[in-house]
């Protein structure tokens, strides 16, 4: 079965450059995670994949087609959960599907016996003649999460698919994920969302500023970009301040030490020095933990703000 | 590619129609009101009010003299608010298109689909109107019939007009501009509310070249039993009309929206 595959893709917005040259492609079954701050071309990606917009230079394959020319086509594979709801508020919860379901040319008999399946994993059975504007945030995407799957799709592309939804929310939408996935389907996300990407991808791409900074399974990229320690020190109010402590002493137990504000961050292969020595400094708060994957996206891509 | 190739129609279109459709069954007494309350109050308020103060306008008693117009006004109306208002609400506001385009849907098949949703919606307008002028005995024989095919056909005129302003509104004030400087005073100058005979040379020739002054010749005589003169030109200038307006707008919604 084929997925996606791309070649060297190459876009530019005047004289911005939004994707510089990436080359990726997805094995079937897998998840694959985009991510990337605002702005680094996580969406024009997608959009390029679909083929809703033209790429400067590069191959493009979606599900067996070539794209953009054949993409029309292609999209009767996948299923696409976008970034921002566009469910039609004037249909009930049914409507929804089975008006999407005619896009792809499926009759209505084929999606209405569909429907009940579909509200049933999407944890809306018994809304199906709900009015869109009484679902909550997490409801909305969980429907549309559902249309996205109306024409049973391979290939399934969402685009930061659990912004702003509260931690319930998000847990239901990645158990459904982890469901697809277990059923055979590609999952390609973008996210800027760490520990879903390392909750859920089997492989990740980092990208910023159009390139790809990093790749490979959560594990690798963290082994292969950062020591595998973190301890954080925070200074307590009024009595020391983490920050000069960390720039007069920290240097002697950590690999590298990053302060941002009133905290430091110490990454380090051997944590038991840094400790016992906190153990002795009144005034001083920690936290030890192993190394995750928004130390590796901060590190690669900078703490400044991305607006 | 250039976004200013020629459309790739298809059947396609059928499946955003209806879903247009379905959202117009569940408003359809306002949506109607909406679309008709305007040009009865025109062609009943003048027809018997401005009507009885004068003696024949054109040849004909003035309420049939505007009954002729207001169909045709009413047909464009409807058609521009659709393509405009509603067109755009689908495209910017509540992203319908985004949400069709991420389906086997080109943008071709989308834009055709407003457009003959927009030309539709236009034509039940003006058919609307049509039926209160017979039902008031305003139109003398079934050669009125014809008024059929052409307020579809003007709809899709105006549609196609109205989707070029669509794919070039930044926002819904945009809209203020076309109407004040092209609906407004084309209909002024296409023989809906008095002859274009009645308008200064210069000006009459600037009525020729408007859509509304040919859909309004070809319906007039339609009222009144007699098969307009110089039909085909009529006809072609509409569907020129159509034809170069749609392929506009859909140029120009690939570059806003494909890029």
């Amino acid at each position: 079965m084929e997925t996606l595959s791309v070649v060297d893709l190459r876009k530019s917005y005047g004289d911005v450059a939004v994707l510089a040259g990436l080359t990726f492609a997805l094995r079937p079954g897998e998840c694959y995670g985009l991510l990337g701050p605002n702005g680094a071309g996580k969406t024009t990606t997608l959009r390029c994949a679909l083929g809703l917009t033209a790429p400067d230079a590069g191959t493009i394959r979606l599900a067996g087609r070539p794209v953009p020319e054949r993409a029309r086509e292609a999209r009767r594979r996948v299923g696409i959960v976008p970034q921002m709801d566009n469910l039609d508020p004037d249909f009930t919860v049914a409507e929804n599907l089975l008006v999407y379901g005619r896009y792809f040319g499926l009759a209505d008999a084929a999606v209405s016996a569909r429907i009940p399946q579909l509200l049933e994993f999407a944890g809306l059975a018994g809304r199906a003649n709900a009015k869109i504007n009484t679902l909550s945030g997490g409801m909305k995407r969980r429907l549309t999460l559902a249309r996205a799957l109306v024409n049973d799709p391979d290939l399934l592309f969402l685009d930061e698919p659990t912004t702003g939804l509260d931690p319930q929310a998000r847990h239901l939408i990645w158990e459904r994920l982890k469901q697809l996935l277990q059923q055979g389907k590609t999952v390609l996300l973008t996210t800027h969302f760490m520990d879903e990407a390392e909750r859920l991808c089997h492989r990740l791409a980092i990208m910023d500023k159009g390139r790809f900074i990093a790749e490979g399974s959560p594990r690798e990229v963290i082994a292969a970009h950062i020591e595998p320690e973190v301890i954080e020190v925070y200074g307590e109010p009024g009595e020391s301040s983490a920050a000069e402590w960390a720039k007069a002493e920290a240097g002697q137990f950590a690999t590298r030490v990053e302060i941002t504000g009133e905290t430091a961050f110490c990454y380090l292969t051997e944590s038991r020095p840094l400790l016992r020595h906190l153990a002795d400094r009144h005034g001083l708060r920690y936290l030890h933990r192993p190394a995750n994957l928004e130390d590796v996206f901060l590190k690669l891509t900078g703490r400044d703000l991305r607006d | 590619m250039n976004p200013f190739r020629p459309p790739s129609l298809s059947l396609r279109f059928v499946p955003v129609w209806r879903r247009n459709f379905l959202v117009w069954r569940k408003l359809a007494i306002p949506s109607l009101l909406g679309n008709l309350a305007d040009p009865m109050i025109y062609m009943l308020g003048f027809g018997y009010g401005l009507g009885s103060l004068l003696p024949e306008v054109g040849g004909l008693p003035y309420i049939t003299f505007i009954a002729a117009g207001a169909v045709c006004f009413s047909t464009m109306n409807a058609a521009t608010f659709e393509a405009l208002y509603s067109a755009f609400s689908r495209m910017q506001v509540q992203r319908t298109w985004d949400a069709i385009l991420n389906a086997p849907m080109a943008l071709d098949d989308l834009v055709l689909a407003e457009l003959v949703w927009a030309a539709s919606k236009a034509a039940l307008s003006g058919a609307a109107i049509l039926a209160v002028a017979a039902a008031l005995g305003l139109v003398a024989s079934p050669l009125a019939l014809w008024l059929l095919p052409l307020v579809f056909l003007t709809g899709l005129a105006f549609a196609a007009l109205g989707l070029i302003v669509t794919a070039l509104a930044p926002s819904y004030d945009f809209f203020m501009y076309y109407f004040t400087l092209f609906v407004t005073p084309m209909t002024l100058l296409s023989g809906v509310f008095f002859p274009v005979e009645q308008l200064p040379v210069a000006l009459q020739a600037l009525s020729a070249a408007l859509p509304l002054s040919h859909a309004v010749r070809l319906a007039r005589p339609l009222f009144s039993d007699e098969v307009p003169q110089g039909a085909w030109l009529h006809v072609a200038v509409l569907v020129a009309y159509a034809v170069a307006a749609f392929w506009l707008a859909l140029g120009l919604a690939r570059r806003r929206l494909l890029k």
